[in-house]
């Protein structure tokens, strides 16, 4: 009986607090029966996660640099980096392959005309799309290469990034890639994202 | 049956393609597949044993019925700890060209709960193997307590239940073929009851700081998908997820545990969750801004485009079925992130007029709602489309109204167009094709 009180309030309550389930059950008469208590301040499960707990997979770099790790690359360091690791399924010169998608790649006058026609989705690349090279260097460590997902030192993945970005032109080849130099690239795409306006109203956008 | 992974993002751009639209054979036979399971053995056996022939055994492919024995003549199989199928019922999942995603077989289905083994699927790196007894998620960032909980510990917190559907961002076929079935069209869509721990309870236990107002979401996939989450989602109605329609999640679901955020795009539920940091600021992943996001004929960009707006489609019938004049009842589904369906219609003169459809309870907020119309087909040539209203009020549009809104190249993400199957004077179903390109 009890269990069956409990549970037909918290279904009813999805977006309710429990700590208004108790009101809510005495208002209904189902006080005898539910004498659950409210909510407490904490409950003490779980442990303190320490420092170095953290450190060890919080992995992600935002794009004002934080969490950028030391170490440096060049695009000539990563040209035989992305030739022995990534061009296997991104093509020789990271311009795409059936199974992956184009690496290199600016529109003239970086025209943003995507929503123009349908396959205009495949020709989306780092240097005509993405708007922080962040997400270059956050990306490349968490998810690649495919075979071989977080094999890569960092070194190795300032290298791969400087490759890309200077192969898109947005960097000459001879800058190093490192903390302090990334997250001052300014990407084509930079100023082209807009938040999701749709739920604001119930028109068609 | 697995298959390899290709190293493959793009499934959503693939589902356009015409070699992606191959619909599954319709309800194949027994004899076309062999049975594997102890049970279809039995089966089997009784199939080579039997003399007698019985008739009409519903749903039945012609040719079992030949030699399936009269039941009243023979003991059935004993109980078994594991239940299964009927051996006749053949639902699969559709899976994707490039392996990383598999459809619904919504057209299979008659109620609003998916099978848990016939939910949806799209893994960017393929399915993970998590240990229960390993299992920890990490909450840090502007907090004022950094915790680390094991599954026991997620489990012990006051939990809670609901029915909520999933969809993948990108759940439109837009060069779906008369020969396409609804899962073809829009199988990236399912539902379950997900129990678990709110995430209000989880930042409460933690002390989520004031300056906090997003969280990276991260699952420990070969991928460790991330995604930034607003924290007001977190308070709303985000829940920490462990079990599935009354089970453990499937580890295509993200055992042992996932994010749910009602209502929003599939990719931002995160699954195999190992890490929650909180922040001032979106992180700007890979996810939330080369892929999920809409260029638009404006050009711009639409980012954190996380809500699914409004959809429906009939499930029955459709191809591959066919119809006889006379009563027919018209099924389907209709979902809306936005909150509860608050009418399904019905149209049979391409959206000029709405028929209201009767909508089965308990209509839930952000989930598929089953309604059914019933319809005297005269055997002419009919077009039935169907659309959703939910009460907030939106509309489900039509395919024109988005194109004009975003243009013809915003997809694959958020499409959600009225769509519709002509009835041919013959009695096939087909899909009422549409031209995005």
């Amino acid at each position: 009986m009890i269990v069956m009180a409990v549970c037909v309030g918290a279904m009813a309550c999805q977006r309710t607090e429990p700590r208004d389930l108790a009101a809510r059950r005495a208002s209904a008469s189902l006080a005898r029966v539910a004498s659950s208590a409210p909510l407490p301040a904490r409950f003490g499960y779980g442990r303190p996660a320490t420092t170095d707990e953290i450190r060890l997979i919080n992995i992600d770099v935002g794009p004002d640099g934080v969490g950028l790790p030391a170490g440096r690359g060049t695009a000539a360091e990563g040209e035989p980096l992305f030739a022995a690791k990534c061009a296997n399924c991104h093509g020789p010169a990271a311009q795409g392959t059936p199974v992956a998608v184009a690496l290199v790649g600016r529109n003239p006058g970086d025209a943003f005309d995507f929503a123009i026609a349908q396959d205009r989705e495949r020709t989306k690349t780092v240097g005509n799309y993405w708007p922080y090279a962040t997400t270059l260097y956050d990306y490349i460590h968490r998810a690649m290469p495919f075979d071989k997902p977080g094999t890569l030192a960092p070194n190795e993945v300032y290298a791969l990034v400087a490759f890309i970005l200077a192969r898109n032109g947005i960097i000459k080849d001879d800058v190093p890639i490192d903390a302090r130099t990334l997250p001052a690239v300014r990407m084509p795409a930079r100023d082209r994202f807009v938040p999701d306006d749709r739920e604001r109203s119930t028109r068609v956008r | 049956m697995p298959r390899p992974l290709a190293p493959n993002d793009a499934t959503h751009s693939e589902l356009s393609t015409d070699s992606d639209l191959t619909s599954n054979p319709p309800a194949a036979g027994l004899a076309q597949e062999p049975l594997v399971s102890r049970r279809s053995m039995i089966v089997g056996a009784a199939l080579a044993a039997g003399a007698k022939v019985l008739q009409g055994v519903p749903g039945a492919p012609a040719q079992a019925a030949q030699s399936i024995p009269n039941p009243t003549t023979i003991q059935g199989r004993t109980v078994d700890e594991l239940g299964d199928r009927s051996a006749f019922v053949r639902s699969r999942r559709k899976i994707s060209n490039s392996g990383t995603s598999s459809q619904t077989p919504l057209d299979d289905l008659y109620g609003t709960i998916t099978p848990s083994d016939l939910h949806y699927e799209r893994h960017h790196a393929g399915v993970a193997v998590v240990d229960p007894a390993a299992y920890t998620l990490l909450i840090h960032g502007l907090v004022e307590r950094p915790t680390i909980f094991t599954l026991e510990e997620l489990k012990q917190f006051p939990s809670a239940s609901r029915v909520c559907f999933l969809e993948c961002a990108g759940n439109l076929a837009r060069n779906a073929k008369e020969e396409s079935r609804a899962q073809d069209i829009c199988g990236l869509t399912s539902q379950s009851e997900w129990t678990g721990v709110r995430l209000s309870t989880l930042f409460r236990e933690v002390g989520v700081r004031p300056a906090a107002t997003w969280f990276l979401a991260e699952g420990q996939d070969a991928a460790v998908l991330a995604r930034s989450i607003p924290v007001e989602k977190a308070w709303d109605d985000a829940m920490i997820a462990y079990a599935q329609n009354g089970e453990p999640l499937r580890p295509e679901q993200g055992y042992p545990a996932r994010l749910l955020l009602p209502g929003w795009e599939g990719n931002t539920n995160v699954k195999w969750l190992r890490r929650l940091e909180l922040a001032d600021r979106p992180f700007m992943t890979r996810e939330e801004t080369s892929k999920y996001t809409e260029a638009l004929r404006s050009g711009n960009a639409r980012q954190f485009s996380f809500l699914i707006d409004a959809r429906s489609i009939i499930t029955s019938p459709t191809y591959p079925q066919t119809v006889k004049p006379g009563w027919i009842e018209l099924r389907g589904i209709a979902w809306s992130g936005r909150g509860s369906i608050a009418a399904a219609e019905v149209s049979f003169d391409e959206g000029r007029t709405w028929h209201a459809a009767d909508l089965q309870p308990p209509v839930l907020a952000k989930a598929h709602t089953r309604f059914r119309y019933l319809w005297e087909w005269d055997g002419r040539e009919t077009t039935v489309l169907s659309r959703a209203i939910d009460d907030t009020g939106y509309v489900q549009p039509t395919q024109r109204e988005l194109i004009d809104a975003r243009g013809l190249g915003a997809g694959p993400y958020h499409l959600n167009p009225i769509t519709g199957w002509r009835v041919k004077p013959d009695g096939r179903v087909v899909y009422r094709t549409e031209r995005w390109a």
